[in-house]
């Protein structure tokens, strides 16, 4: 299992969680299950192509899958998955 | 024998700001030779809101000798809740006037330069070019991939910081050839996906604290001293109240800081972020606050969203309305604001449309920039939408 970290921005789309379990043997497998319980979370995550957004970024502990394996990158027990949008406010 | 180059001018610290910067003297990372380096400096600060407030304050404090600061807006009740550098005595107010003047009063010994302007393509490498550290504080993705590109293509490190509800980011970009923005993020949302302050809210001390982190930042830059935050993005949670540290790599395909970058000037922002630069022109006739019964029913057909704020009498009610109507008489409106949302798109009505034109004067001084007024009110409804309401 591995631990999903949803963001403020996403966190409506996610039942409200901050954190969601999930299983998945690649983050690809792990993002795919939680879109499967949280279908709202697509279009925020995937473009029409279905591949990620380029304003979100997917980190697997403190690394980011695009210097990994992408959505290819293995998950082991207990490893942590960073959803990180990008936010624009400075508070105006 | 030949001449020997002039020593570069060293600033001396006063009597009166040695004792002012004492504490800092006698910590050796600072001391008489970083004091004098921050006396030296230039900081420009892009916007003076949430981040730029506590940014403001504490480098002024400090005694960063110069500190330029970019903005164009005014003051308004809505920023009091977090932008601390504004009074309430200032609402009104050019931003710039009411910060510098707060910055003055902290340390008169601080050169502010105010950038009236709005920060474009035209004017930013001008602006920046002069400065040492740039400290991003804006609230829109056009300006902070600007700012971005302006920083990498004058080679200067660029202290970010951006925040919603109750999270925030910090980061240091285009230091000695680190990772910037673009690297981060190659591209911005499209608009509407992703909310702003105005539409989803904002912690108020939550600047404060992201804020304190960037001018932390700023100064280690200016010091040399410490470990920034480059190749590092710094994310905080305050309801968690827990950081966390994600490694940030240079992107070796980057448009703009890569090997083989592909941006070599500042390009149209608003193009790339995909925003129209204009709100459609308003119809012939009409104040760009102003909109026509006629527009008002339309939108209401179209099923849009908007909330419909008629601020008669309550016996004039009685008499008739407009579907949808929200009833906060003029009177009552200072009172009864916060039942309001500036997210909302807000469209004021009364029997003539003199009232409401009062109500969206001051709403649009409360921090409302998405209100407009129904010209003509319900006797022009009555005449071009529905004449079985009755005119009185």
């Amino acid at each position: 299992m591995a631990k999903v970290l949803i963001p403020t921005p996403l966190r409506q789309y996610a039942g409200k969680n901050d954190a969601v379990e999930v299983a998945g043997a690649t983050v690809g497998e792990a993002l795919g299950k939680l879109i499967d319980n949280h279908p709202d979370l697509r279009r925020h995550l995937y473009n029409d192509e279905g591949r990620l957004r380029s304003f979100v970024n997917v980190y697997v502990n403190d690394e980011d899958i695009r210097y990994l394996k992408k959505e290819h990158t293995q998950l082991a027990s207990g490893d942590v998955i960073s959803i990180v949008p990008s936010i624009a406010g400075g508070g105006f | 024998m030949s001449a020997q180059p002039v020593p570069p001018r060293q600033p001396a610290l006063s009597n009166e700001e040695i004792l002012r910067y004492s504490r800092h003297l006698i910590m050796p990372e600072v001391g008489m030779e970083g004091q004098l380096r921050l006396k030296q400096s230039k900081v420009l600060l892009v916007g003076t809101g949430g981040l730029g407030a506590p940014l403001g304050m504490y480098l002024a404090a400090a005694g960063v000798g110069t500190i330029g600061l970019v903005d164009f807006d005014v003051v308004d009740f809505t920023n009091l809740q977090r932008q601390v550098i504004h009074g309430t005595k200032d609402v009104g107010r050019p931003k710039l006037d009411s910060a510098a003047e707060r910055m003055a009063d902290i340390n008169p010994h601080v050169r502010i330069i105010k950038h009236d302007t709005m920060l474009s393509s035209k004017n930013a490498l001008a602006i920046l070019k002069d400065y040492d550290v740039v400290a991003d504080g804006t609230d829109n993705f056009p300006t902070r991939y600007l700012v971005n590109d302006a920083c990498v293509l004058l080679g200067k490190p660029n202290a970010y910081a951006s925040i919603f509800r109750f999270e925030g980011q910090c980061s240091v970009f285009g230091y000695a050839g680190g990772p910037c923005y673009r690297c981060l993020y190659p591209e911005p949302p499209p608009p509407g996906l992703v909310p702003s302050c105005a539409e989803g809210g904002v912690l108020g001390i939550l600047p404060g604290l992201v804020g304190t982190m960037q001018a932390t930042e700023v100064i280690k830059i200016l010091l040399g001293k410490g470990d920034l935050l480059v190749g590092r993005l710094m994310l905080f949670d305050a309801m968690a109240m827990r950081f966390r540290e994600l490694k940030l790599r240079k992107n070796p395909d980057c448009p703009i800081c890569g090997e083989r970058r592909t941006i070599h000037q500042l390009i149209d922002y608003h193009e790339f972020c995909g925003i129209p630069r204009h709100e459609p022109p308003p119809a012939p006739g009409l104040k760009d606050w102003e909109i026509d019964p006629v527009e008002v029913k339309a939108k209401m057909d179209r099923g849009e969203r908007f909330y419909i704020l008629d601020v008669r009498e309550p016996h004039e009610y009685q008499i008739c309305s407009i579907p949808g109507g929200h009833l906060i008489p003029l009177g009552e409106l200072p009172q009864r604001v916060h039942e309001l949302d500036t997210a909302d798109e807000i469209v004021a009505h009364c029997r003539s449309g003199m009232r409401s034109a009062k109500a969206v004067d001051f709403l649009r001084q409360a921090g409302f920039k998405k209100v407009k007024n129904m010209v003509g009110g319900i006797l022009a409804w009555s005449d071009k939408v529905d004449p079985r309401v009755p005119k009185y």
